[in-house]
């Protein structure tokens, strides 16, 4: 491997761990927050994948238009879901959201092959954002893909303001922790966590359609981002933030150099990465102990 | 939880069903035979994570890594010429139980959510490695030529004989769970899932415990896989997904946890379930898209029956109440 094909697959792998990065840290924070384990939460990466499929002819080139028009799309889907659906899950027990949530995703996915069926679908890069960026005669890499890490750096680095720095997120932290403080505190957490899980659904979705020109639209798209989902909450350690950014990174390089090196057993690369975090540190890399 | 008064007739209820599956079994067409194998065979899967889930209270979400192993194994080392049912038959349960020993060691050091979502990747692993390399046929798996056998004894090509070795396999793992949970080791299960915490201040090994319920329930998924492989046919990586793992877990709770009935219960009413929302005959235009009344049909049963449909029962017969 030359140094030029080095360089583009590391920006490849921190490419690739942003996007995981936005997804994961939608189900961090609903699964941190409310404490509902949400099989679901790929389905909405898909939703938003199919998005961008079937808008990208409405708006043209005005590519930031359409990711903004989704998000606002989504976080009302996300916020309806939560008031019709969710806000009933959060006393249930475990088993019984994982089954609540298994059936969600067959109607989502049911849905999704009516409303747009079964093909596997590419999106074209916008104009303005087509052809490659060249340093010299090294290497040259796609100018979109430089904007989609850009759009999740920016993205993961509001995320932190909000979450560390605001008001919102000084009582999602509280949330986070204690609910019934945060209750007695006479915070609105009723609508605090309709607003949460609006946003990861957001976030979720807007993975889904930065990620659409890049790889093709397909049916199976949401299952296979959520287990490596879990795969980085497990290495990040639950609940955590900052985890799940150390483990999106890591995964993201795995899974790509593995791509490289070991074509036709590329997909187990990250489940190797997730045993050895487990026989070291069953807790997660950042997680707490239980 | 308690199994109320069921202690007493509890034996018989399930030893009437398999005297009459065993007299009918030849009387019966077809369709009606094949349709019972296949739901004798997902009753011991699901008896298997039964075991797990509703006797250990470990909620794994990967089961159907041991079963899609237990299949695959029995048709690679069939060959083409078939192979021998007394080496396949614990080839396959050996590897799925030393799979769910590897599986079993790692994820149990997590628990609760952590261990649900472990369980789920470590399956979805299996599922890659027959998925993406050649091992198995890739995507579109393998076929079984012969049928296993044992000389000219048990010959599995036999329909009557494939129901009577399922209906054995069936009675095996049901009496041989029932004796499971009235043993010592049962009486320790059911202890961890009430309290972990006191069960391990009383001195009980509790991940050795838990570690032996998964490899056992392994290598029973495993037994069920042998059996789907040599009633289909063929295999394919589908047999690992996910799907398969949610859809067992759901047969599982759909019953009643807690209960061997529930899990046979399940699995027949969900077998059946599935069959009726797929039929054009039943449910019209509908029926192709039988994934979406399926999926509403899980999340009705889930708000609605959270202790399944034995609950039901219970709650039905005043009796039963307690």
């Amino acid at each position: 491997m030359d140094f030029g094909t080095f360089l583009v697959q590391c920006l490849n792998s921190v490419q690739y761990g942003l996007l995981l990065f936005l997804v994961a840290s939608g189900l961090t924070l609903i699964f941190g927050i409310m404490g509902v384990i949400n099989l679901a939460h790929g389905s909405f990466y898909m939703i938003g994948a199919y998005m961008a499929f079937s808008l990208a002819p409405l708006f043209g080139d005005q590519f930031l238009l359409m990711l903004a028009a989704g998000v606002v799309l989504a976080a009302i889907f996300g916020y309806l879901l939560e008031w019709a659906f969710f806000s009933y899950l959060y006393q249930r027990d475990h088993l019984q959201q994982v089954l609540m949530t298994y059936g969600l995703i067959l109607v989502f996915e049911e849905l999704r092959s009516i409303l747009v069926g079964n093909d596997v679908h590419g999106v074209k890069v916008p104009a303005w954002l087509d052809g490659s960026f060249a340093l010299g005669s090294v290497m040259s890499y796609p100018w979109y893909r430089l904007f989609a890490s850009a759009a999740c750096i920016v993205l993961a680095v509001g995320l932190y303001w909000v979450v560390n720095r605001t008001r919102l997120g000084m009582m999602i932290r509280a949330g986070a922790s204690n609910r019934d403080m945060v209750r007695g505190l006479g915070i609105d957490v009723k609508r605090l966590y309709r607003i949460v899980f609006a946003a990861g659904v957001a976030l979720a979705a807007l993975a889904g359609m930065i990620a659409a020109p890049m790889s093709s639209v397909y049916p199976n798209m949401g299952a296979s981002v959520l287990i490596i989902c879990f795969v980085l909450v497990v290495i990040g350690g639950i609940g955590s933030i900052t985890g799940a950014l150390v483990a999106s990174l890591l995964v993201g390089f795995v899974d790509t150099f593995g791509k490289v090196f070991f074509a036709d057993l590329a997909g187990i690369g990250i489940y190797l990465l997730m045993a050895i975090v487990l026989i070291w540190k069953p807790e997660g890399l950042m997680g707490r102990r239980p | 939880m308690s199994q109320g008064n069921s202690s007493k007739l509890g034996w018989l209820l399930p030893v009437a069903c398999a005297v009459v599956l065993g007299v009918a079994g030849p009387m019966l067409g077809n369709y009606a035979s094949d349709f019972i194998v296949k739901v004798m065979i997902l009753s011991i899967f699901a008896l298997s994570l039964e075991l797990l889930v509703g006797t250990t209270g470990l909620v794994s979400l990967g089961h159907a890594a041991f079963y899609g192993i237990g299949a695959y194994v029995t048709v690679l080392a069939s060959g083409n010429e078939g192979g021998n049912l007394a080496l396949l038959l614990p080839a396959a349960m050996g590897a799925a139980a030393l799979y769910a020993l590897f599986v079993g060691a790692l994820s149990l050091r997590t628990r609760g959510v952590y261990f649900i979502m472990v369980t789920l990747a470590f399956a979805q692993m299996a599922f890659f490695v027959f998925h993406d390399t050649k091992v198995g046929g890739g995507s579109d798996g393998i076929y079984l030529y012969v049928r296993p056998a044992l000389g000219k004894l048990l010959d599995l090509e036999n329909r009557t004989v494939l129901f009577y070795v399922v209906l054995a396999a069936l009675v095996f793992t049901y009496g041989l769970l029932a004796l499971v949970r009235r043993s010592r080791f049962g009486a320790a299960l059911a202890g961890i899932r009430v309290n972990e915490q006191r069960m391990r201040a009383a001195g009980f090994p509790v991940y050795g415990y838990k570690l032996a319920a998964f490899v056992l329930a392994g290598a029973l998924a495993g037994l069920a896989g042998f059996l789907l492989a040599s009633r289909d046919g063929v295999v394919n990586p589908e047999l690992l997904a996910w799907h398969n793992s949610g859809e067992v877990l759901l047969m599982v709770i759909l019953g009643g946890l807690g209960h061997l009935r529930g899990a046979v219960i399940g699995a027949v009413a969900f077998t059946l379930l599935k069959e009726i929302f797929s039929t054009h005959a039943v449910m019209g235009p509908l029926a192709d898209h039988w994934q979406l009344t399926l999926g509403i049909a899980i999340i009705v049963f889930v708000a609605l029956l959270p202790k399944g449909l034995i609950g039901l029962v219970q709650r039905l017969s005043p009796k039963g109440a307690a």
